[in-house]
């Protein structure tokens, strides 16, 4: 079936008739499945251009479809409705409703490159698919996903003090997803360490938790970083006209209010 | 390979820049313990290198790539400038595959060239150019210095009768273009195939298992923020390491080695896929045939316990 019909077929869009007659011929039951015929008007052609120009996104316009991403792919093994080539074909015809189905489960790319080693074109579609999760994040469509918000726990920490430790990362990670430290599974991990570490190591352990592991003389890096961060950050709010889109919904609410 | 080439890797990497990177100092503390311990049971040199910050692991590239390609050209800028020296050793595949990436990118791509220098000089250091040093893997490291003959000659307990499974994962071979002394003909570690692992525990006694899942992805990347994830394909690699005859997974990677021992006990728990092979690093194992003591190389600080073990194999 080619790609651009896959939405066509799915079960709401077929019709089986339990009596129905066309010109003297029963077309009942289901020989005679119709498809719902269906005209897109909600092209976003923007979509492309936005996604491009977010960090991994800049090489999605090489793609020709052959679907090697997706063949790869670690996470379409045990989902196959996880599809990179598929969603690739979405972003650049502008299909947004449909790829907007796919929302919540994007950000799930577990960067194996599978794809990346595959792809004949240099999509590198393992940054596509993080450029397209920040995307829907950017745009409002989706929360920030579990994977982003230990991105920016983890990026934080490390443009801070320069160094990263598990153990806070961890903590500093459940907090922020409302999850609690006390996972069964987690406890059995503890026990599991206890059983053979000496007392020394785990004070060590706990210190480093309490007190951050620094890169010295990093100051400089640090306010290079941040200075340059911030840049980038206005420059993708630019490419997305999020700031435009903050302004049209402040008028609105004005606007609302006067009323 | 030459025999010429050879013998220049085997001198210039005894003594190498050594960038253990922020796992190995804790929950990957039993790979920094083990590569030093088998490093100086070897007499190979290792040279922390000064002030070393984060390669920017799975993260920081999500925020932007160009920040990762930065901190790794730092690591790498006080090695060739302020420690002068030519090569740096990281045992972590995250690590190894980020300093990697910056290397190409610096010598391939213009922008990522500009924003690197433009931070290093608002930072106070020099910036790093391409070429000025060459990033290897502790498999490297060994293989090219010490070698399959030099450990056979220098075996104290023997691995025979141990059947392992040789666990790479993804950051050591992918993408193919960041490696490109990779798939260069005999001799050479081949990225779809990999084997440096496989040739260094066999010259240990070892018994390789024909393992599929060399270069599987184990979910490190969402290890946390999508745990169901991970331990489904953790489950998946345990499992067929185990249907493969496999006794042991010997990894290299702490990102790895700490998500299959995670995943294994959290597989246990929630899906009750229960797996008994044992997760080890290759530097613990390569130790251990050396004649080092199981503390002597971390296996304390493993989550999974392989004292029994390797004492019923005659390591301890």
């Amino acid at each position: 079936m080619p790609i651009h019909e896959k939405s066509l077929i799915r079960p709401e869009n077929l019709k089986v008739q339990e009596n129905l007659e066309v010109e003297g011929i029963d077309v009942s039951g289901h020989w005679s499945t119709f498809i719902e015929s269906r005209v897109v008007t909600d092209y976003n052609e923007a979509m492309e251009e936005e996604i491009a120009a977010l960090p991994g996104g800049e090489f999605i316009h090489r793609c020709w479809q052959c679907g090697s991403c997706t063949n790869a792919c670690t996470v379409h093994a045990i989902n196959p409705e996880f599809n990179p080539r598929y969603w690739i074909y979405l972003i650049r015809t502008g299909m947004e409703s449909e790829l907007l189905r796919d929302k919540d489960i994007i950000w799930q790319c577990v960067s194996c490159n599978k794809c990346t080693y595959a792809c004949p074109r240099d999509v590198v579609p393992e940054a596509v698919m993080k450029a397209t999760a920040h995307w829907l994040e950017l745009k409002g469509h989706t929360p920030k996903s579990h994977s982003t918000i230990f991105d920016d726990i983890f990026s934080e920490q490390v443009i801070e003090t320069g160094k990263i430790e598990d153990g806070r990362v961890l903590k500093r990670f459940f907090k922020q997803t409302g999850q609690a430290l006390r996972q069964p599974w987690l406890e059995d991990l503890v026990k599991g360490l206890l059983r053979n570490l000496p007392i020394s190591m785990l004070t060590r352990m706990g210190l480093a938790t309490l007190v951050a592991p620094k890169t010295s003389g990093w100051s400089g890096a640090r306010d290079a970083i941040k200075e340059y961060v911030a840049e980038q950050e206005a420059h993708h709010r630019t490419a997305l006209g999020l700031d435009e889109l903050v302004k049209m919904a402040e008028t609105e609410l004005k606007a609302g209010a006067a009323k | 390979m030459s025999d010429k080439k050879t013998e220049s890797k085997n001198e210039k990497y005894r003594e190498v820049a050594y960038y253990p990177g922020c796992a190995l100092e804790g929950s990957g503390h039993a790979y920094n313990r083990s590569t030093k311990a088998l490093g100086k049971k070897l007499g190979l040199k290792l040279k922390e290198v000064d002030n070393w910050n984060c390669c920017g692991a799975m993260e920081v590239k999500n925020i932007d790539p160009k920040l990762q390609t930065y901190l790794s050209s730092r690591v790498m800028s006080i090695a060739a400038n302020k420690m002068k020296m030519d090569v740096v050793m990281a045992p972590c595949n995250g690590c190894y595959h980020n300093l990697k990436k910056a290397e190409y990118d610096l010598k391939n791509d213009e922008k990522s060239k500009q924003v690197v220098d433009r931070l290093s000089k608002k930072a106070g250091h020099e910036t790093y150019q391409a070429g000025q040093v060459e990033t290897i893997h502790a498999l490297d490291w060994v293989k090219d210095t010490i070698g399959e003959e030099g450990l056979k000659e220098r075996v104290k307990n023997s691995l025979a009768g141990i059947k392992i499974a040789n666990y790479y994962g993804c950051m050591y071979t992918r993408p193919r273009h960041i490696f490109p002394e990779k798939d260069s003909g005999p001799g050479s570690e081949s990225t779809s195939r990999p084997h440096f692992m496989d040739d260094l525990l066999d010259a240990a006694g070892a018994e390789n298992v024909d393992f599929p899942l060399k270069t599987a992805c184990c979910g490190g990347a969402h290890t946390l923020s999508d745990s169901d994830t991970s331990t489904r394909l953790v489950a998946n690699i345990l499992q067929t390491a185990e249907a493969a005859g496999a006794e042991v997974i010997a990894t290299e990677c702490p990102t790895c080695h700490s998500g299959l021992e995670m995943h294994q006990i959290r597989a246990n728990r929630t899906l009750g896929i229960k797996t008994n092979v044992k997760i080890i690093y290759f530097t613990q194992l390569l130790g251990m045939a050396m004649g080092l003591k199981p503390k002597e190389v971390g296996l304390h600080e493993n989550v999974s316990d392989s004292f029994d073990f390797v004492k019923q194999k005659g390591l301890a």
